[in-house]
């Protein structure tokens, strides 16, 4: 304990430049697993690429791999709908249920309802999908066949990513210093013009951040939407009508999947990822433009 | 590269801590069987049983669908793979030993008043040709069509037996599992699909509300498969790349006699025998 | 901000208030009521079944009977495999990028963008790529380890982006302070901001565990299938969540376990959660009250 005593007093330059030479090795390490999985999956899916055109997974007929069909595009369309669908539920439930632990609750109350959350955080997606099948589709079923639909999805969705959007949000507006909020409270704010006009600024990185997150688990969410979206490739026409997404179309088939196919699966692996470079160039730019 | 793969090696080992480990991979002792969901159970029970015939052998079972029980047969990661259908023309390099039969039978809810179909209203549903179950003397509800994902075996022999083609086809919910099946067909009263008999059995005669539709006039039940006159069946095989020798022929031989049979039927399916 | 000051004493401000934390409320409620209806469900399903030698058994037929004791096991090895590579890698790049470069440099521009995509690849793919990578080409077979290092590559973008925000949502007075005193970065970092960042870096921890126990795909492929009692980290293990997922999608008849053995994984949680939770506040609170 004494020698790190005496590193705070002492200006020490060696040590700051050896941490960053550790904290460097270990950054690129976490950056090179990126390359790795791409290059794997350029290697897998490179005996499709060659004989099928790439305009051909946007301009078939069908997604009918066996017979020569390879349209990627409603999945495309089933991916973006159920996770837009899933965030625009859970931003909201998740913003609302952090402002609850943080500010509105008591104590005693705030802790209760974070475990609560924490243990939703880590019920397994085949639970969910596996209530989902039991218990909401037939429900869904009752109200408009055939139950399993883009809603089914959609509401699974917004629960296995409600824990991340509210522990992460909560977690930046704890991290608000204790004295934006007694200066907010001198100047004789009301509560909600505190948690409006100060709090949810200063966490705004935070809170978009833990958004980016949800929304790649969304994404990338297979088991759970496998058992409930129908999984019938085709574009969603309304909230009531099965869909199949990118991840699901990968567990579903590749089990089975034989030489071409397999190799297909793994292109739609890599549009996946494709999509998710898209998405977070998109939010990085939107970031940087809300920033000026 | 050896010498990063090494480094790697290395510092895995420390991470772990577990020096020991590296020669268990090696062992003669143990068999790895890799493939089918449908056997994989099956095959973790003959391994036990197996296991205790001859002490001081491992057998592991890892599932992961019939294509991944053919592909690390090949590259040589698994000993035996787990096939649950006919090996295809292009998989002749590997040799096949059926150790059960599963059919396959039409299932509906069992509050649904249909009680059989004929192939020809099978094939209309499936194509959307039959909407409701009026036309089939059921209750005025919309046919709720459960179709197998793309490359399952079920799906192959289901379309060669209706002579379909899958992109004819209009589902309402495509599955991939048989227990998704059935849970599928039991939250949905209008609903038709196919599985697999012994799990279809399974579950009717433990309280979940389905049933078996017969099929071309014979009820589907594991009795019918059993004496080949039911139509829609399957073999299930285990492949090996070389001819089998050793702790693998002798387990594969296991499989195959009286005393895996009590096995087989427990998990309904019906057994084979090589004498 | 002016207007809002001038304007806090007036009704309709009350009113907007008062609405607003009943909508919140409401919400909350409504999160609460539907998890504890995936609760009660559960428990009916399994809760019979729950007992000690539940527990401590091994599966039998196919995992109907007999109970989850090896497959606890597998379960914590692999999350402790995952977790000793993970949070060293992924704390490590959250200290990079949020202290020690700008945060427009090119590193750091290349390394945040990785994680992030890196967020977004389905647990299907990590599978197929730990299959690829460390079952064959370093050779780990089927192996508790080969899982638990897929699973760490999965880990890392959590950790790292909540460990980041965490850091960076420390108030700059503080580093001005620190290098006012002469202190080194290093040990502003260590006595200064990471007790302050606690909390976030223990949300993060306790996502990428949640996340970690509850993965199917990715393990299915790697850490395997075996429901043995592993005997070194080179065997295969299944873990708790593959155990649910093969029960309720494979087994017939395997409901009732599936419904026990999600209760336990949940449990089990609950635990390591309130562990995890103590051990930060105990920390947190030498750190910033002895200095």
């Amino acid at each position: 304990m004494t020698w790190w005593k005496r590193s705070i007093l002492f200006q020490s330059a060696s040590i700051d430049k050896w941490l960053q030479w550790l904290l460097r090795a270990g950054a690129v390490m976490a950056a090179l697993i990126m390359v790795l999985i791409m290059l794997f999956l350029l290697l897998e899916s490179w005996p499709a690429l060659q004989h099928i055109a790439l305009i051909r997974f946007f301009t078939d007929e069908t997604w009918h791999p066996l017979e020569d069909h390879y349209n990627l595009l409603p999945m495309v369309t089933g991916t973006l709908y159920a996770s837009c669908g899933a965030l625009f539920l859970a931003i909201p439930l998740g913003i609302a249920s952090a402002l609850f632990m943080a500010f509105y609750a008591s104590p005693r109350m705030a802790i209760l309802y974070r475990r609560l959350i924490e243990l939703l955080a880590g019920i397994p997606s085949v639970v969910f999908g596996f209530w989902g099948l039991t218990t909401l589709v037939p429900m869904i079923n009752q109200w408009q066949p055939p139950g399993a639909s883009l809603l089914a999805a959609i509401l699974i969705l917004t629960l296995m990513i409600l824990p991340t959007l509210a522990l992460t949000s909560h977690a930046a507006l704890t991290a608000v210093p204790g004295e934006y909020l007694r200066s907010a409270a001198a100047l004789g704010l009301s509560r909600w013009g505190m948690i409006y006009g100060v709090v949810l600024p200063a966490a705004r990185k935070g809170i978009v951040a833990g958004i980016l997150l949800a929304a790649g688990r969304a994404i990338g969410e297979t088991m759970a939407v496998l058992m409930v979206a129908g999984n019938v490739v085709q574009h969603a026409d309304s909230l009531f009508a099965p869909i199949r997404t990118l991840t699901a179309n990968i567990a579903l088939e590749m089990a089975y999947a034989m030489s071409d196919h397999r190799a297909v699966l793994f292109v739609s692996g890599l549009l996946l990822l494709l999509l998710v470079m898209v998405l977070t160039s998109l939010a990085g730019w939107l970031g940087k433009e809300h920033h000026v | 590269m050896r010498f990063w793969r090494q480094s790697i090696w290395i510092t895995i080992a420390v991470l772990a801590l577990s020096g020991a480990g590296a020669a268990t991979l090696t062992t003669p002792h143990k068999l790895v069987l890799t493939g089918s969901s449908t056997i994989a159970p099956l095959a973790v029970e003959l391994g036990r049983r197996f296991e205790s015939l001859h002490p001081g052998v491992r057998v592991d079972v890892q599932t992961g669908g019939s294509s991944r029980g053919i592909n690390d047969t090949r590259k040589g990661v698994a000993d035996i793979g787990m096939v649950s259908r006919a090996m295809k023309a292009d998989e002749q390099d590997l040799q096949a030993f059926t150790i059960a039969l599963d059919g396959v039978g039409i299932i509906i809810h069992a509050s649904n008043p249909v009680t059989s179909l004929t192939p020809q209203q099978i094939a209309d549903i499936y194509t959307g040709k039959i909407a409701n179950w009026q036309e089939l003397g059921g209750k005025n509800a919309r046919i709720t069509v459960v179709n197998k994902a793309e490359g399952r075996s079920t799906l192959e022999l289901f379309l060669t037996y209706f002579q379909l083609k899958n992109s004819d086809i209009k589902p309402h919910i495509v599955i991939g599992d048989n227990q998704q099946g059935i849970k599928t067909l039991a939250g949905n009263s209008h609903a038709v699909g196919y599985v697999s008999i012994g799990t279809a059995e399974y579950g009717a005669q433990r309280g979940v509300p389905i049933k078996l539709l017969p099929m071309d006039g014979i009820a589907a039940s594991v009795a019918n498969v059993r004496n080949g006159s039911y139509p829609l069946s399957r073999p299930l095989n285990l492949v090996t790349r070389m001819t089998p020798t050793g702790l693998v022929k002798q387990f594969l031989d296991f499989a195959r006699t009286e005393q895996a049979h009590d096995l087989v039927e427990a998990q309904y399916f019906v057994p084979i025998s090589i004498d | 901000m002016y207007k809002q000051i001038g304007v806090t004493g007036k009704p309709n401000h009350l009113l907007r208030d008062q609405m607003i934390r009943l909508l919140i409320y409401l919400m909350v409620l409504c999160v609460s009521g539907v998890f504890l209806w995936i609760l009660l469900d559960l428990i009916h399903g399994g809760g019979a079944l729950l007992s000690w030698d539940f527990l401590t058994d091994v599966p039998r037929d196919a995992g109907r009977a007999g109970g989850i004791g090896s497959i606890l096991i597998s379960t914590l090895l692999v999350l402790l495999i995952a977790l000793l590579v993970a949070l060293p890698v992924g704390w490590a790049t959250a200290m990079l990028l949020a202290e020690f470069i700008p945060a427009m440099s090119l590193l750091g521009r290349w390394v945040r963008y990785s994680l992030q995509v890196l967020a977004g690849v389905p647990s299907i793919v990590f599978g197929l790529f730990g299959y690829a990578f460390f079952s064959i080409y370093l050779g780990m077979g089927f192996s508790i380890l080969s899982g638990g290092l897929t699973l760490a590559c999965m880990l890392l973008p959590i950790l790292v982006s909540t460990a980041e925000a965490g850091l960076r949502a420390v108030p700059e007075s503080y580093r001005l302070s620190a290098a006012a005193l002469g202190m080194s970065r290093t040990a502003t970092l260590f006595h200064l901001l990471l007790p302050v960042a606690a909390p976030a870096w223990a949300a993060g921890l306790l996502l990428g565990i949640g996340r970690a126990a509850a993965e199917t795909a990715a393990l299915m492929f790697t850490s395997g299938y075996v429901d043995r009692m592993p005997e070194s980290l080179l065997d295969s293990g299944r873990v708790l969540a593959l155990h649910i997922f093969d029960l309720s999608m494979n087994v017939p008849g395997g409901d009732a376990p599936a419904y026990a053995s999600a209760l336990v994984l949940i449990i089990l949680l609950l635990v390591i959660n309130l562990i995890a939770m103590q051990l930060i506040h105990f920390w947190q609170r030498r750190k910033l009250n002895t200095e």
